[in-house]
């Protein structure tokens, strides 16, 4: 049984950034704004939280809950202030939305490395101390199996990542401002007739994606390291991928992400699990599960693929 | 005017390229502004290098812009040839590696192939295995509807682990933990071209070239291009004129990955020593296709010089470093012009209006003028 725990407990770290990413990501292209700059996004999240990490530890200012709660907040309005830029550039400057992402994530890493270089003498990485994970949430632990699953050597930003995915659904699915957010990706001709600021609806969707991208950045590194390189190594191409595959809805993105982290967990975990032990095929059979699993799941789930309509298209009032 | 031509200021090109030049003009005051508050007492001089550092040092320097600028001359023309027809080619990095892998390979193990023909095979097989990477993507988005972005991002992995596994059974250099090099003797000749900029640079130059041009006299001017256009710019209405939409997406995305191997074929076969090192990184040359290519407007001339530029302003930026300023304040400046690079629709837009205000204005004049 332990092994089960253990398996879960790594999909949990894979997933959760993944599924909150691409559910910011869901956010900006439901309201009809590609986000090609969710890794940008994740990296300047990143960088700033884990930065304000480092410098409220090392002078002692604040700890524990406290500390990791503010530069949650900290990842996620910084992530804001950047996803700013690409809507700026996409909504009122009709730009093309693939080229502008595609700065940002240039962007990004370079200004994270730049300002960590001139900051702390030449020293390109960022480091703090992880004293975050919680080593049993008392009372719940005690639960038979769920208290194994969830609430024994675990990270708040698990919880999170749970109520960060039942809050979008109801939201986009539930509350007449996600009715909004859906028909300007859709027919924004006819939202903006029946009386809806296609502008504002979009800016509010691209916001919603840097503060979720901008929170997964740090949610991201804190478990699996104790620095910041200015790198979160493709997961905001990742979470790009399990959003189309999660074909633009809440739910499917939560099993796409989850998915994916299981199928990640295995590669790298093989070697614990007796069944794929036995195999004993080379290392990178294992590496390539995640992938290769993905496109062959993807060949047969993409016919009815269907993206918001005006997905990417500059909204012109004059073509109304 | 009287010629017929429209007046240099109303023509298209003329309003990309005016646009293009604000956008690098944007690009060095953010860079400059940048410089000033990192380090405000070297600034100016800090500048100054940056644009000189193309010729610093005279032919070598300019050398040194050319080797850079090889590679991702190569990958941007395979990510514009593919946004030309309409597909977001993000699985170059994929397909440079795998190309790369292949050159590296057949020039090293191919042994009854001559010294001084190998290179051309070499380059050939980075080609073909590149759009053969590039297959994979353009079938299932023909066949099974499979979003080309993500299924390129999926092949990015997949080509990097695969490579890395190759690299271990087959060229594997124990000592240094990476490939061997393919040495000098089995490298691109310099034809001369090595006597005046410097060992760096070779034939490769010149074949990056002749490919861009060939590119671009494919796209414009043969039916074939259009047609690729046509299937990007529309698929319906190409289906409609009786073109094979799905044969178009498949060809133009391994033509575009032929590019990309192609590009990791000049950079491995350069005769410097560069080695595929085994970290499960994808290559930077790779990634930095797609500025090269929105830099260049996705025209393959264009590719030319912005990759050229883009090489320029890095060889600048490495002797800036001189000054304590952090290199990559090159990227943020290449990020900052490609940032306003997208801006191009509105900045055209700005330019239409304010020529249509003048032209009104002089007419109201001349009105005014007859009346008197």
């Amino acid at each position: 049984m332990s092994i089960v725990y253990f398996l879960f407990a790594q999909t949990l770290l894979f997933a959760i950034p993944l599924m909150i990413v691409a559910l910011g990501g869901m956010f900006s292209e439901r309201s009809g704004v590609v986000n090609l700059a969710l890794e940008g996004i994740m990296i300047i999240g990143g960088f700033a939280g884990v930065f304000y990490l480092n410098y409220m530890q090392s002078n002692d200012i604040l700890h524990g809950m406290p500390l990791l709660l503010t530069g949650l907040l900290i990842s996620g309005v910084v992530g804001v202030l950047f996803s700013m830029l690409h809507a700026f550039a996409a909504i009122h400057l009709s730009a093309d939305q693939t080229i502008s992402g595609t700065a940002l994530n240039m962007l990004a890493p370079a200004l994270g490395i730049f300002i960590a270089k001139t900051v702390q003498d030449g020293m390109q990485n960022v480091s703090f101390t992880n004293e975050f994970r919680i080593s049993e949430v008392p009372g719940l632990s005690s639960i038979p199996v769920l208290g194994d699953l969830f609430f024994k050597n675990c990270y708040f930003t698990t919880f999170l990542g749970i109520a960060i995915l039942i809050i979008s659904w109801y939201f986009l699915m539930k509350t007449k401002t996600g009715l909004r957010i859906r028909s300007c990706g859709e027919n924004p001709q006819a939202a903006d007739a029946a009386g809806i600021s296609v502008y504002k609806i979009r800016y509010l969707g691209v916001g919603i994606s840097g503060f979720l991208a901008g929170m997964g950045g740090l949610i991201y590194i804190l478990p699996i390291s104790t620095e910041f390189t200015c790198t979160v190594a493709g997961y905001g191409f990742l979470a790009l991928a399990v959003l189309i595959f999660g074909n633009w809805a809440p739910l499917r993105i939560a099993g796409a992400a989850f998915f994916f982290g299981f199928m990640k967990t295995l590669s790298y975990t093989y070697n614990s699990v007796p069944l794929l032990a036995k195999m004993s095929l080379p290392d990178t059979t294992y590496k390539l599960i995640p992938y290769v699993a993905t496109l062959i799941l993807l060949a047969f789930t993409s016919k009815n693929s269907a993206a918001p309509r005006a997905d990417g298209v500059p909204y012109d009032k004059s073509k109304r | 005017m009287k010629s017929n031509k429209p007046a240099l200021m109303e023509r298209a090109s003329f309003k990309s390229i005016v646009s293009s030049l604000l956008a690098i003009l944007m690009g060095l005051v953010v860079g400059f502004i940048i410089i000033l508050i990192a380090n405000p007492s070297d600034a100016l001089q800090g500048l100054s290098i940056l644009l000189t550092g193309g010729f610093r040092e005279g032919l070598s320097s300019i050398g040194q812009v050319i080797y850079l600028a090889v590679p991702i001359m190569m990958t941007g023309l395979s990510v514009s040839f593919a946004y030309k027809c309409g597909e977001f080619n993000i699985g170059v990095p994929g397909q440079y590696l795998v190309g790369s892998f292949t050159a590296v390979f057949i020039a090293l193990r191919a042994t009854f192939i001559p010294d001084n023909l190998v290179w051309i095979f070499a380059i050939l097989g980075a080609g073909v295995a590149g759009a053969l990477w590039a297959l994979i993507p353009g079938i299932l988005k023909a066949t099974r509807n499979v979003n080309v972005v993500i299924s390129g991002i999926m092949c990015n992995y997949i080509g990097m682990l695969l490579v890395i596994q190759g690299i271990k059974a087959t060229i594997y250099n124990s000592t240094g933990a990476e490939s061997y090099a393919v040495p000098r003797a089995r490298s691109i000749p310099g034809f001369g071209l090595n006597q005046i900029f410097g060992d760096r640079v070779n034939f490769g130059i010149i074949i990056a070239i002749l490919l861009c041009v060939l590119a671009w006299f494919i796209m414009n001017k043969t039916t074939f291009g259009y047609e690729l256009k046509a299937c990007g710019f529309n698929k319906d209405a190409a289906r409609y004129a009786g073109m094979n939409e799905k044969k178009c997406i498949v060809l133009a995305l391994m033509i575009s990955g032929f590019f990309a191997g192609v590009g990791g074929a000049l950079t491995y076969l350069c005769g410097t020593g560069k080695t595929l090192p085994i970290t499960e990184t994808l290559p930077n040359e790779g990634w930095n296709g797609i500025p090269v290519a929105l830099l260049g407007f996705s025209n393959p001339i264009g590719c030319i010089f912005a990759a050229l530029f883009i090489g320029y302003i890095n060889v600048g930026g490495n002797y800036m470093q001189a000054l304590n300023i952090a290199i990559e304040v090159i990227d943020i400046i290449v990020a900052v012009i490609i940032y306003f690079a997208s801006f191009t629709l509105f900045i055209k837009a700005l330019l239409e209006r304010y020529q249509r205000n003048k032209k009104r204005k002089a007419e109201m004049q001349n009105e005014g003028g007859k009346t008197e």
